[in-house]
């Protein structure tokens, strides 16, 4: 039988405020063990949580960017299971009533563009870090991370093969580097997601039993754990087996998944209001604040660059990638660059220059406006293209303004007829070889000779300007 | 002079301080005298902070003779029930569980009553996590009546409500969350207020009940009300179910009297049930109230029948939740031979908790488990919409209500032990007042023949214990007789 | 609707992590049912359209800012841990999903 695969997903944000979700400890895991805790994310008898508005702020920015409805009145819930990286033997969550819902994100797939819907996005807090590295059958628990902000997203099953996923989780990334709401870093486990993946005979438009995996920790990991998800799930069913509805673990090492049994009443999470947290209220006023501070999102300003800047499609992708680098073109444009020379230099020079320095464009020193000023240079005949290729990774080290590095260096490039027609009677009279098959014909063979004249001013000279000198010297004789 | 300090009220001890009649060290002295006397035979301390005490009191006196304003209740000594969390000593909950507890942060109120000048004597017993209604659940030891040491003092907050019959503290502050506040005021003979919820934060008070739980005084006069409420009362940044609502001046606003005041006596608390002679107190009380010129009116609290029903799931729910963080991970009992993880919790809960408080959270967690939430839970927080809407309606036609604070006096030990049922009965009059979230007080009114003290509760409008404090202390001055000192007092 | 069975007894303590003997068992079994068959008194009452009371305060929008705090020195926050090598709470190995 031909079996179609049904997959959704739940990804987890850690929102990067500056304090934790419901106490004031500094919200950064990466200090040493149980440094950033209080009564509070220790879960101390006595204490109560008061939720930071920044979370709120940073929830409805993302619910606002995947097209979400924001409830009008929402509440945070209990969750209720036992584990040592819970610190209340509750999570606060929100159950029936999340921040935002209905919402969607459109990906691309093969150049097909395609809907996928967003149940929720709910507020919750993080859980503690379990250490099993010290050994002697003993676990260590660090409670820096408990009580981060967290926000689950959960789609739509409306994803139907493992590129889809892949698709969505990396459109989904780029939203959320947009609203520089989350550092995003899998390996770091800021952003994690959990597909669940069923499998139902093609044509069927009932679901199958789905399992859902946890412990990916790459975007190529879930794509791969998706695909063994589905030819196990199809092997069992073409063997006559029945497919569990179960959690299971990535193994990525193996390439497998593995079942995690976990007891049915572990399930049973006595969800009920947090009667220590008021009702989140939004009116009109609040989500207009918020949907105002929304930076243009990533499709529209990909759609921007094609059709307002006339980029080409691969051009307003790569420049549209990150928000940085996205920002930094729109900048190098509004100094005077034209775009498309604009969208050349980054998409060339300037992003190979930093990968081999496994750095991004943040890390870049040349101003945005520097960039404009070069290209501005290159555009008047001051310098020529190979001058500027030669400064860029200067500029990119060290910054500067390339019109003062240009002219303190002498590298404003050699425009004076005169002292170029003597250069083009010398090249001339020291290449006759190559001089004689351009009288006979090969006009290409102007190239070898304008090369040696840029070789000879250091790559000072006008490049056209010789071109022409050359050409009329040879054709004159 | 410095003979019986120990029997003055809050207001007497600090206006004498400030005027240089007696000092903050002489009055601790006097209280720590006393309370070496008494304390064998009543049991209400958990633990006696002597020399901390002592400490403070030179520093109040100190501030005194520098000519700094230590504060409204400055000298004044103090003892708190022991599920408020201090940093100084220990916070048990009188319970194996947290039997070595430190806490590393102080309650807002122990904040508060630091900021106003009072002096910590130490911590009081309560049942176990503020779960009882006779102190019978402490896991530390048994708190007996200072007016009949065969009788519980009442709960949870039984150490609190002896500690001041006993003249062992100028006031002390409990918590209450379906009585444990008023009842033992009532068991005891002194005044306890429940204030509205959000009144007073809720920060640094071991949780039992989050939708129910509020802080308060018990008080040796109406006066004595006034002061420490306002000491305590006010918005926290730390609870966000505070209210961010002014604080009135409670001791101008008290001697205002009841002239016009419209009393309303709900005819569901007043029923064959009432035991006779809490009756007849109370019926000699309402008539003195009448006298200062308020008029009693019959009103109808029709949920009334319910609300026991309703505050056992709720309360039980809640807690269950609350009680879960006791894990013996972080803080806590821990049980020596845990193997894994589900044993460390199994093992340190069991032995941990008594039986009264796991019995609470097997029920609780039932009422919320798969299957049973909306038939308990959610059923219940209807009810308790109509229970407040009952007040609500109720206080359209009265500016307070009157009616027993228990339907009987004090019990003996063991009395109600064996049937959890009948002792949760016990909190009929006063869960309702949790559950609408209205302020409540208990005051004495009289001794039933078995020579017992016998409680008048009030019920005041959400952030009215103005009215209540007011009525309280128009009681108090219409020459109705007092109760005198309570024999071990 | 009440009537608890000593299997109901096991399932909550088993959410409740509580561990009873078997006298305790019966003994809740038996409490447990006689309170809830007094709690079930409450199906007399028509709650029908009305709302649930969350909260007996009528407040909403109750947020802290987003501000850094002080933290608990590691002296106080492992002040009370039953077992700790001064940098980590430690428990018994944790084996997935458990
Ligand atoms: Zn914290």
């Amino acid at each position: 039988m031909e079996y179609e695969p049904v997959i959704g997903l739940e990804v987890h944000v850690e929102i990067n405020s500056r304090s934790k979700v419901f106490c004031a400890c500094l919200n950064n895991f990466h200090s040493p063990p149980n440094s950033n805790v209080c009564p509070v994310c220790l879960g101390m008898p006595g204490v109560l949580p008061v939720l930071n508005v920044a979370m709120v702020d940073a929830s409805m920015a993302v619910g606002l960017a995947l097209n979400c409805t924001i409830s009008r009145w929402s509440k945070m819930d209990r969750k209720h299971y036992f584990y040592p990286d819970l610190a209340k033997s509750y999570q606060i969550s929100q159950y029936d009533l999340p921040l935002c819902h209905d919402g969607y994100l459109d990906i691309e797939v093969d150049g097909a563009s395609k809907r996928v819907g967003i149940t929720r996005a709910h507020m919750e807090e993080d859980t503690a870090r379990n250490t099993h590295t010290i050994g002697g059958g003993i676990s260590g628990v660090d409670f820096n991370r408990c009580g981060v902000p967290l926000l689950e997203i959960v789609t739509e099953p409306d994803i139907f093969s493992a590129d889809e996923a892949f698709a969505y989780l990396t459109a989904l990334k780029q939203i959320l580097e947009y609203l520089n709401v989350s550092d995003c870093n899998m390996e770091e486990g800021s952003l994690r997601a959990e597909p669940n993946i069923s499998v139902r005979p093609k044509g069927s438009t009932t679901l199958g039993v789905k399992t859902e995996v946890k412990n990916v920790a790459s975007f190529s990991g879930v794509r791969k754990a998706i695909e063994f998800e589905i030819k196990r799930q199809v092997k069992a069913l073409d063997s006559g087996e029945a497919v569990v509805q179960e959690t299971r673990g990535w193994d990525a090492d193996r390439g497998i998944t593995v079942s995690q049994r976990v007891k049915e009443s572990a399930h049973d999470y006595r969800y009920f209001p947090d009667p220590d947290l008021m009702p989140v209220v939004v009116d009109d006023a609040w989500e207009e604040r918020i949907r105002q501070s929304l930076p243009e999102l990533p499709q529209a300003r990909k759609r921007r660059f094609r059709e307002d800047l006339d980029l080409s499609e691969y051009d307003a992708g790569v420049v549209g990638m990150t928000k940085d680098l996205a920002d930094y073109f729109d900048a190098a444009v509004v100094a005077g660059a034209p775009a498309k020379q604009a969208a050349n230099w980054i998409t060339g020079e300037i992003l190979a220059t930093l990968a081999e320095r496994k750095s991004d464009i943040t890390a870049c020193k040349m101003k945005p406006e520097a960039l404009a000023s070069m290209i501005g240079l290159i555009g008047d005949g001051t310098i020529s293209g190979t001058i500027a290729k030669e400064l860029l990774p200067d500029l990119i080290e060290s910054g500067g303004d390339p019109k003062a590095i240009v002219e303190e260096r002498g590298l404003v490039q050699i425009s004076d007829s005169a002292e170029l027609e003597e250069l083009a009677q010398a090249i001339i009279r020291d290449h006759p070889g190559p001089a004689q098959e351009f009288r006979d014909g090969n006009k290409k063979a102007i190239g070898f000779l304008v090369g040696q004249a840029m070789k000879a001013t250091k790559g000072k000279g006008n490049p056209k300007l010789i071109n022409q000198i050359l050409t009329d010297a040879l054709s004159q004789e | 002079m410095s003979a019986e300090l120990f029997r003055l009220s809050a207001h007497e001890t600090t206006a004498r301080i400030r005027s240089g009649d007696t000092n903050a060290r002489e009055v601790t002295e006097s209280y720590l005298a006393h309370i070496e006397s008494v304390e064998p035979k009543v049991d209400a301390y958990l633990d006696v902070w002597r020399e901390p005490a002592r400490a403070r009191a030179e520093a109040i006196d100190a501030a005194i003779a520098a000519g700094q304003n230590p504060g409204p209740l400055a000298g004044v000594p103090v003892a708190i029930k022991d599920n408020l969390c201090t940093r100084e000593g220990r916070t048990t909950c009188a319970s194996k569980m947290l039997e070595n507890f430190e806490s590393p942060y102080d309650a807002t109120v122990v904040e508060k009553l630091d900021a106003a000048g009072a002096v910590l004597l130490g911590k009081l017993n309560l049942d176990e996590f503020a779960m009882g209604s006779t102190n019978e659940n402490s896991a530390v030891k048994v708190t007996r009546n200072p007016w009949d040491s065969d009788r519980v003092p009442g709960g949870s907050s039984g150490g609190a409500a002896a500690c001041l019959a006993a003249n062992e503290a100028a006031f002390t502050l409990g918590s209450d969350t379906g009585g444990s506040i008023r009842l033992p005021a009532s068991f005891c003979g002194c005044l306890g207020m429940k204030p509205t919820y959000g009144r007073v934060s809720r920060y640094g008070l071991v949780a039992f009940a989050s939708s129910l739980d509020q802080i308060g005084p018990f008080t040796k006069d109406a006066e004595d009300l006034a002061l420490i409420l306002a000491a305590i009362a006010g918005k926290d940044p730390r609870d966000a179910t505070s209210a961010d609502l002014p604080v009135p001046d409670y001791s101008s606003t008290m001697r205002d009297g009841v002239s016009g005041s419209r009393i309303g006596l709900p005819k569901e608390y007043f029923t064959d049930a009432l035991d006779g002679e809490v009756g007849k107190q109370v019926d000699a009380a309402l008539q003195a109230l009448k006298g200062e010129g308020a008029e009693l009116v019959e009103i109808s609290l029709p949920h009334t029948e319910y609300a026991i029903a309703v505050y056992y799931i709720i309360c039980t729910a809640e807690a269950s939740s609350n009680l879960a963080r006791f894990d013996g991970v972080r803080y806590g009992y821990r049980h020596p031979d845990a193997a894994s993880v589900e044993d460390l919790y199994r093992l340190s809960k069991s032995e941990g908790f008594g039986l009264e408080v796991q019995r609470r959270i097997l029920l609780g967690t039932y009422v919320l488990s798969s299957g049973y939430y909306d038939a308990y839970y959610l059923k219940a927080q209807k009810a308790r919409g109509l229970l407040r809407r009952d007040f609500d309606e109720a206080f359209t036609r009265c500016d307070v209500i009157a009616t027993p604070t228990s339907p009987t006096t004090a019990y003996k030990f063991g009395e109600k032990m064996d049937d959890p049922l009948q002792m949760y009965l016990g909190d009929i009059f006063t869960t309702s007042a949790n559950l609408a979230g209205i302020p409540g007080l208990s005051m004495p009114c009289g001794l039933a023949s078995n020579g017992m003290p016998v409680g008048l509760q009030l019920l005041g409008k959400p952030f009215d214990e103005a009215a209540l404090i007011r009525t309280a202390y128009a009681y108090e001055k219409s020459g109705a007789p007092t109760l005198g000192p309570a024999p071990l007092g | 609707m009440a009537k608890i069975t000593l299997e109901d007894v096991d399932y909550v303590a088993g959410l409740a992590h509580l561990t009873l003997n078997p006298e305790t068992r019966e003994a809740m079994a038996r409490d447990l049912g006689s309170i809830l068959e007094y709690i079930d008194q409450l199906e007399r009452l028509d709650t029908s359209g009305v709302e649930p009371m969350m909260h007996v305060l009528d407040v909403t929008n109750v947020y802290r800012e987003d501000t850094v705090g002080e933290s608990l020195s590691q002296e106080d926050a492992f002040k009370n841990a039953p077992k700790t090598d001064g940098e980590y709470f430690l428990v018994p190995k944790i084996l997935d999903g458990e």
